[in-house]
């Protein structure tokens, strides 16, 4: 028995972990590294209808324990994703979760409807939580009536599951993931990053071009872990949790707080190896928790 | 093969104002394959700092397994990396980027090599080379002040070496194009690593010739997944940007928009 295998709507994971959308390219950087088949299944890029040359440079800055980004959701668009990206992830035994990104209602759903026949796409990632495009993005993600609209005119085209990827950066996002939920949404990833900025300290002007940009690493864990446990308590769809991932003890938090897969982001930028190496030291986590399989971690923080 | 290795420092010295020369002893070595590729390092074992810092290649010793990187101890995480010792290990990802075409400069014919500031280091591994295979190399080496000179002798073993400072400290007085001028167009290839001011300059007084140029961006992963260290090509707006760490560091002329 695989004690690290998940079953998720669309999903069938050989473990809980995979690199987290906009961390990884579209893998070829990674697939020279590792066998990209080790990994439980690849978040890509977002992918647009048109290719996005992103924003100006400096679009990264580093910040205590974390580091902020605003590269602008750059990718070759929908036409180059299916024609030069996935098709060379086929080679792989691994599931692959396309994020779809777009400015309008109908970007999102001409993407998610073509982009969700890709053979080895088994699931979609709306990304309603991008803090780094000028409209849409964040837009769709911090309204509940929007985001469960557009969860609903996804669902409607999308040939396979739709997650949807939630922004921490509202009030309540009890509430936003209770709207995705109602509007049809097989399940939740999250969280995307929070919105912050650095001063340089010579000019006093924001270090990064676009003067915001998301923060991300292990700053943010605890910002994710309290949301995911809260977000598990009130909906009946699984969440793929994410938010400063860095060594396999975060996946036990991640898990124990309400998720069912961890997503690694930041992390792979400083240590490209730390999937398969998470992965690798899972099994002798979890004896040394007592724990035969994996799934058993699962919301273990609700059971007070 | 880019590999992730727990190197050895082997001796560490300040060689002048700021900068350091940190000799590394490691397999990685066996796998830089050309002069002007970087490599990674995390200068810490905890979260702070959390990104690796992107330095060049100065020399490498195939035989003995070691390779002599040369920085600058300025911000947060080079000046914790000019604080190990001999003995210390540290986490090196490497070798990254694509380095400078010793192949483009044939035996017999002459090569330029013209250098600023912290860009110095990756000139001198490309000029052993170089001049290894029998060309013949000229220095110009510019710095701000005689303080930061490092690597005079080193270079002028190996050929004709010009040394420039900004307040004329040490060599001749300005930028290294006012020795560029002296010495003219009478040469094979020119090879380039420093400012992007000082690359746009050469890339203008040589306009037609033969040269590459190694350029720095701010980086993240290094090996071309995050998109943080892109720039614009010479195409124009509206092109795809290419990545200075994975396309590059080290352009033929005119590929990149300066």
């Amino acid at each position: 028995m695989n004690r690290l295998s998940i079953e998720l709507p669309g999903l069938s994971l050989k473990n809980p972990i995979m690199p987290a959308s906009g961390c990884f390219g579209f893998g070829r950087e990674y697939g020279q590294l590792y066998d990209l088949s080790l990994l439980g299944a690849i978040m890509i890029k977002s992918t647009t209808l048109e290719m996005r040359l992103g924003n100006p440079t400096p679009r990264v800055a580093e910040t205590a324990s974390g580091m902020l980004n605003a590269i602008g959701l750059q990718n070759p668009g929908l036409k180059g994703v299916l024609e030069g990206e996935l098709p060379w992830l086929e080679q792989f035994d691994v599931p692959i979760i396309a994020n779809v990104a777009g400015t309008e209602t109908a970007d999102y759903v001409e993407v998610a409807k073509m982009i969700s026949r890709a053979p080895n796409v088994k699931a979609l990632e709306l990304n309603i939580s991008c803090p780094n495009v000028k409209c849409g993005g964040i837009t769709f993600g911090t309204d509940p009536e929007i985001a469960k609209e557009l969860t609903r005119a996804v669902k409607e085209v999308s040939s396979v599951p739709v997650y949807v990827k939630l922004s921490p950066n509202v009030t309540n996002i009890v509430e936003i993931a209770q709207a995705v939920e109602a509007g049809g949404a097989d399940g939740i990833t999250m969280i995307n990053t929070l919105i912050g900025m650095r001063l340089d300290q010579k000019t006093g002007r924001p270090v990064i071009a676009n003067g915001t940009g998301g923060l991300s690493g292990p700053a943010v864990k605890p910002v994710a872990i309290r949301m995911v446990y809260e977000v598990s308590k009130a909906v009946n769809i699984p969440i793929i949790g994410m938010g400063g991932v860095t060594e396999v003890a975060d996946i036990i938090d991640f898990m124990s707080a309400g998720a069912s897969a961890v997503a690694v982001g930041t992390a792979n930028f400083v240590n490209p190896f730390i999937c398969p190496q998470i992965i690798e030291q899972l099994p002798a986590k979890l004896d040394e928790l007592g724990i035969g399989h994996i799934s058993e971690l699962i919301g273990r923080s609700h059971r007070l | 093969m880019i590999i992730q290795d727990r190197m050895t420092v082997t001796s560490q010295q300040q060689i002048a104002h700021n900068i350091f020369e940190m000799k590394l002893n490691g397999k990685l070595v066996g796998e830089i394959s050309s002069p002007g590729q970087f490599v990674h390092i995390r200068v810490s074992d905890s979260f702070e700092p959390l990104l690796r810092r992107p330095i060049s290649i100065a020399s490498i010793d195939q035989e003995v397994g070691e390779m002599t990187i040369i920085y600058r101890a300025e911000g947060r995480g080079t000046t914790i990396l000019s604080q190990k010792r001999a003995g210390d290990e540290v986490d090196v990802l490497g070798p990254l980027g694509n380095g400078f075409p010793v192949e483009e400069t044939a035996q017999g014919e002459t090569a330029i090599l013209i250098g600023g500031g912290i860009g110095v280091p990756p000139l001198y591994e490309l000029s052993k080379q170089l001049t290894a295979k029998g060309v013949k190399c000229t220095h110009v080496l510019g710095f701000q002040s005689k303080d930061v000179v490092f690597y005079e002798e080193e270079f002028s073993k190996l050929g004709e070496t010009h040394i420039v400072t900004v307040d004329g400290s040490l060599g001749t007085a300005g930028f290294v194009t006012t020795v560029m001028a002296e010495l003219g167009n009478e040469f094979s290839t020119y090879y380039s690593c420093g400012p992007m001011p000082m690359l746009e300059a050469i890339e203008k007084m040589y306009a037609g010739k033969k040269g590459f140029l190694s350029f720095e961006q701010r980086m993240g992963c290094g090996i071309g997944a995050c998109f943080a260290c892109v720039c614009q090509t010479t195409e124009g707006a509206g092109k795809a940007y290419i990545k200075v760490c994975s396309d590059g560091p080290v352009f033929p002329a005119g590929v990149v928009a300066i």
